[in-house]
């Protein structure tokens, strides 16, 4: 019984309890499992009135695409949104934590929220999970000092950018930023650009594919562009179409009866201690 | 001392599909034409099907290297065929052919998905699907390569194979017609690429018949 209760973790969080013994088995030849990531493409960039994220909307398990329209932008503030890379599970969990504690901040200090804040609370998380959460991810807003870009790896640094590439796909839009970027960018320019990065990921990169997401933050407004260019549509579609016959074979017609049922009624009153 | 893992696999997968469809009198065989090796496109338009006889048509994916080793030794020793019986050979005798050329490499194998369509001296279609060691089968249809697994339960449902336990023997050639056969083959590829990261750009479809060979291509999603 007391063996039961120690192996579960008391507080939630990792168990570190098995990592010798799954050394060991690797030592031995056993291969470890591997997690379902997302393969992607997210990128930021800071235009003149503020913050433009995108992001592609495939996700993958391993060759396979599970879902071929997801959604990487996540809310964090009514102006500040994070894209997510990597264990489509860690992002999402991390995403919905730190949103749910500004909000939280927010009742509590009466201001909005600023996004070093969101910075902070995030990187602090991932650090603590020393790279465990495979979360990375590329974090916009703005607030009252200005806008902000940052990018954040799953071990817990942080980087601050004037624009920032991450996932799979991030060298085929890096390259496409890094041939096109200035400063001073307006809103249509910014969006273009982002979306011509999405789409330089989506096109050369097997992890990413299928739409564009854009969201553009700017003081007082957000807009989130889902779906801002479908660049993908099916190549084919049968006129006759195909059905599926769902012709099933009778093998054994056996009728079996059911026994009647008996009350037993034994003198006396029933449920007496 | 323990036993030393490589650290250098000779081996690298270029994915792609493959999908062969026999008729009564025709075949169809088609392949997609993306060659990439972990998550990038090495070429849009590479051709995995080659013509080894004038009713023969095979095409191949897995290890794109490996794969040209072997189409050049089959067009090798079907010349040296040529020379020796004049004549071309006939598509169960390429069959057999390209089974022990696979064998023979059994220890360090052609990393080589193939499919097999042709006519056969009766002039009806017929497909010969392979696993990389030269094991094979005449079938009425297969598909092979990183969509494989999910073109095959269609094709199943679409073009449901007699069992061959039933006798008379029924042949395993499809009804369909030609033109119905490449909508099929058109709407597996299409599918195939909505699901498939390594399936793409282009695919290209040969169709042999009594008249010829007819080479088609239809565009695919590039993402």
């Amino acid at each position: 019984m007391s063996r039961f209760e120690e192996s579960a973790p008391a507080r939630g969080g990792f168990s570190y309890d098995l990592c010798k013994r799954n050394e060991m088995l690797m030592q031995k030849g056993l291969k470890p499992s591997s997690y379902l990531k997302t393969g992607t493409t997210i990128v930021g960039l800071v235009f003149q009135d503020g913050v433009i994220l995108g992001a592609d909307t495939r996700a993958t398990e391993g060759p396979i695409v599970a879902d071929k329209n997801c959604e990487k932008i996540h809310y964090m503030a009514p102006n500040i949104y994070c894209c997510g890379a990597g264990t489509a599970a860690d992002t999402e969990a991390v995403t919905d934590m730190v949103s749910s504690q500004l909000k939280l901040h927010r009742f509590h200090t009466g201001r909005e929220s600023r996004v070093v804040t969101a910075l902070t609370l995030l990187k602090s998380h991932l650090f603590s999970y020393q790279g465990h959460v495979s979360a990375a991810l590329v974090l916009g807003g703005v607030d009252v000092t200005g806008p902000h870009l940052h990018t954040i790896y799953p071990h817990g640094s942080t980087d601050t950018l004037p624009f920032a590439t991450m996932g799979s796909g991030s060298l085929a839009a890096m390259a496409i930023f890094e041939s096109k970027y200035r400063e001073g960018l307006t809103r249509d320019e910014g969006v273009k650009l982002v979306a011509e990065a999405i789409c330089s990921g989506i096109f050369n990169d097997l992890g990413s594919g299928s739409n564009v997401d854009v969201c553009v933050i700017t003081k007082g407004k957000r807009e989130y562009l889902r779906n801002y260019m479908l660049p993908n549509p099916r190549t084919y579609v049968s006129e006759k179409g195909y059905s599926f016959s769902k012709k099933t074979e009778v093998l054994l017609t056996k009728i079996t009866p059911l026994r009647e049922l008996v009350e037993v009624i034994e003198g006396g009153d029933a449920m007496e201690e | 001392m323990p036993k030393q893992q490589a650290n250098w696999s000779p081996y690298d997968n270029n994915g792609g599909t493959c999908v062969a469809i026999a008729g009564a009198d025709y075949c169809v065989i088609a392949a997609d034409t993306r060659m990439s090796t972990g998550y990038s496109i090495l070429t849009r338009d590479y051709s995995k099907i080659i013509q080894l006889a004038d009713k023969s048509v095979m095409a191949s994916s897995g290890f794109q290297a490996d794969v040209r080793a072997l189409q050049k030794v089959l067009a090798a020793r079907h010349l040296l065929y040529q020379h020796q019986h004049n004549k071309q050979m006939s598509c169960p005798a390429m069959a057999q052919l390209l089974s022990n050329t696979l064998y023979f490499k059994r220890f360090f194998p052609y990393y080589s998905f193939n499919v097999l369509g042709g006519l056969d001296s009766e002039g009806k279609g017929c497909v010969f699907t392979y696993d990389a060691v030269g094991s094979y089968e005449r079938v009425g249809y297969s598909a092979q390569g990183s969509g494989a697994t999910l073109i095959t339960p269609f094709l199943d449902n679409q073009l449901k194979s007699p069992s061959p336990l039933l006798l008379p023997a029924k042949d395993a050639v499809t009804p369909l017609s030609e033109i119905e056969a490449i909508d099929l083959v058109k709407t597996c590829f299409a599918s195939a690429t909505e699901r498939d990261i390594y399936t793409g750009d282009k695919v290209e479809m040969l169709v042999l018949n009594a008249s010829g060979i007819r080479r088609e291509f239809m565009e695919l999603r590039k993402d």
